[in-house]
């Protein structure tokens, strides 16, 4: 049976029910910061709190990434089964604006402040067969 | 104690397959030392930064082993810019009278290929795609020109207007004008930004000879003096290239930082500039750092740009040689580019690409990952 692994531990919740970002935010200032990290960039306070990002949100900004990038990209694609992807800022109510792909490349249906959802879904497959899973953003059907 | 430029010398910009870096490093650094007429042993120190072609104080190797010390700097596109501070602050100081300012490199072809761990974040980041500056530029201008009604045209006529200030610029790497519709409709890269409104990575050097500015009239009819030099880096809140997340309040990012403690340092305003070399990795970035560094308010590019107002004979004459988008982007040696463009500016030398009216001011903006700025001003 194929395992589902995510592309970096702590990024968001896995394996679980309703997967979910998560951010650390400072206990001094409030501040939250995706990924999670030690301290907070703010006030350079440490003491911090890991918490589920909400899993809708508005698109702050966005571009098409119209040709393949080279290494560090490592998907399973090649030059001729490259797809263009689109890459976006998706801004998080209470929390951040985080930076991820879209689900959607053609940038006639893409618009500055449109709703989407945070969905996790397979990135590439590794050697072993395992599914990398990543977190995508899809328009809000 | 002021500091004066009393010597400049560059290597062409572009792709010179038969020269190392390096070697174009010392060829400009010759050139520099010639101009100043002075001898390598003349000079007490030097600061100098490359980030592909090897270290920038193996120079010695080329120019003479005379035991100065040379240090290197390495500080991304804010290398040429930071040897600069270094080399005015140990001037200003009264450590030392004349010093050198050398940047050079040699890119692969291609988009650069950054390394998330060098800067702090997560491989993933990288292996999913977005570990590309193109992209930050392209989101950057998109949200910009949405916030602020710039047009497309007006993306093509920023790259119009560099190609044909390169094709005036002996010393550039692209010498054709090409027109806006050929820009417009030429291979899209990152939405909106086609392929001809990117900058790429190149070849190219710049040496500065620098003194106290008591002694300048020793080595030059011409001097030019650094009112200023100033380099910051992102505060919490701005919006940054590589950056996973971003704070849901903005606050302005280094460019602006760096441009008001410039003004403050050299204590002249945004309007008493006559020449503007503004870093131009693709079009949305010279039209954002216009507004940025305090040239027009955010907006006004849209009309300036459409006027003309941005070419050598315009109001605001940005760019002047090209900038990266004709030059391409030799990391070490870009900064320092924009600071030969307006000695020679300054000098009146700058022949086909000179602005009229003898200008008596310029300034210089640099800006670069992972959030940082450089800027400079220069007065004859
Ligand atoms: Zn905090």
């Amino acid at each position: 049976m194929t395992k589902q692994v995510p592309i970096a531990e702590g990024l968001f919740t896995w394996p679980a029910e309703r997967p979910a970002l998560l951010a650390s935010r400072c206990k001094n200032c409030g501040i939250a910061s995706f990924p999670a990290a030690q301290s907070c960039m703010a006030c350079s306070g440490q003491d911090v709190a890991v918490e589920e990002l909400p899993g809708r949100g508005t698109l702050w900004t966005w571009t098409i990434q119209q040709f393949m990038p080279k290494t560090p990209y490592r998907s399973n694609e090649t030059a001729e089964t490259f797809k263009p992807y689109g890459v976006g800022y998706l801004e998080l109510p209470g929390g951040v604006r985080v930076e991820g792909r879209l689900t959607e490349n053609d940038p006639q249906k893409l618009h500055i402040g449109m709703e989407m959802d945070v969905v996790f879904a397979p990135f590439r497959t590794e050697e072993n067969g395992d599914e990398v899973i990543n977190f995508f953003f899809q328009p809000v059907a | 104690m002021d500091v004066a430029i009393v010597g400049i010398g560059i290597h062409p910009f572009g792709r010179t397959p038969s020269l190392t870096g390096l070697q174009q490093g010392a060829y400009a650094s010759r050139l520099a030392l010639q101009d100043a007429g002075v001898e390598w042993r003349d000079i007490q120190f030097a600061f100098g930064g490359s980030i592909s072609a090897g270290s920038a104080d193996t120079l010695v190797n080329e120019l003479g082993l005379t035991g100065i010390p040379f240090i290197n700097v390495a500080n991304g596109c804010a290398t040429g810019g930071s040897s600069l501070i270094s080399a005015f602050n140990a001037i200003k100081s009264g450590q030392y009278d004349i010093g050198m300012v050398a940047g050079f490199d040699k890119h692969d072809r291609g988009a650069f290929n950054a390394d998330p761990k060098a800067l702090g974040i997560g491989e993933w980041y990288g292996e999913v795609g977005m570990m590309m500056t193109t992209q930050f530029f392209a989101m950057k201008i998109q949200k910009y020109m949405h916030d602020y009604n710039i047009s497309t045209d007006t993306l093509a006529k920023v790259s119009e207007k560099a190609f044909i200030n390169g094709s005036k610029n002996p010393n550039a790497w692209r010498r054709e004008p090409i027109s806006v519709e050929e820009i417009a409709s030429s291979m899209m890269v990152n939405d909106p930004l086609t392929k001809y409104m990117f900058c790429s990575p190149s070849e190219g050097a710049v040496s500065l000879v620098l003194c106290r500015a008591d002694h300048a009239t020793r080595y030059s009819n011409t001097p030019v003096y650094l009112k200023a030099a100033t380099m910051k880096s992102r505060r919490f809140g701005s919006f940054e290239v590589f950056a996973p997340s971003q704070a849901l309040q903005q606050v302005d990012g280094p460019t602006v930082d760096a441009a008001k403690a410039a003004f403050e340092m050299a204590g002249v305003g945004p309007g008493d500039m006559d020449v503007l070399q503004l870093q131009d990795t693709e079009v949305g970035a010279e039209i954002m750092h216009m507004a940025e560094n305090g040239f027009c308010e955010h907006g006004e590019q849209e009309a300036l740009i459409q006027a003309g107002a941005t070419h050598i004979g315009g109001a605001m004459p940005v760019n002047t040689d090209g900038g990266c988008l004709a030059n391409g982007e030799p990391i070490g040696a870009s900064g320092l580019r924009q600071v030969y463009e307006n000695v020679l500016q300054l000098r009146g030398q700058a022949g086909e690409h000179q602005v009229p009216g003898d200008p008596k001011l310029a300034y210089t903006h640099v800006y670069g990952a992972p959030g940082i700025s450089a800027v400079t001003i220069l007065q004859k």
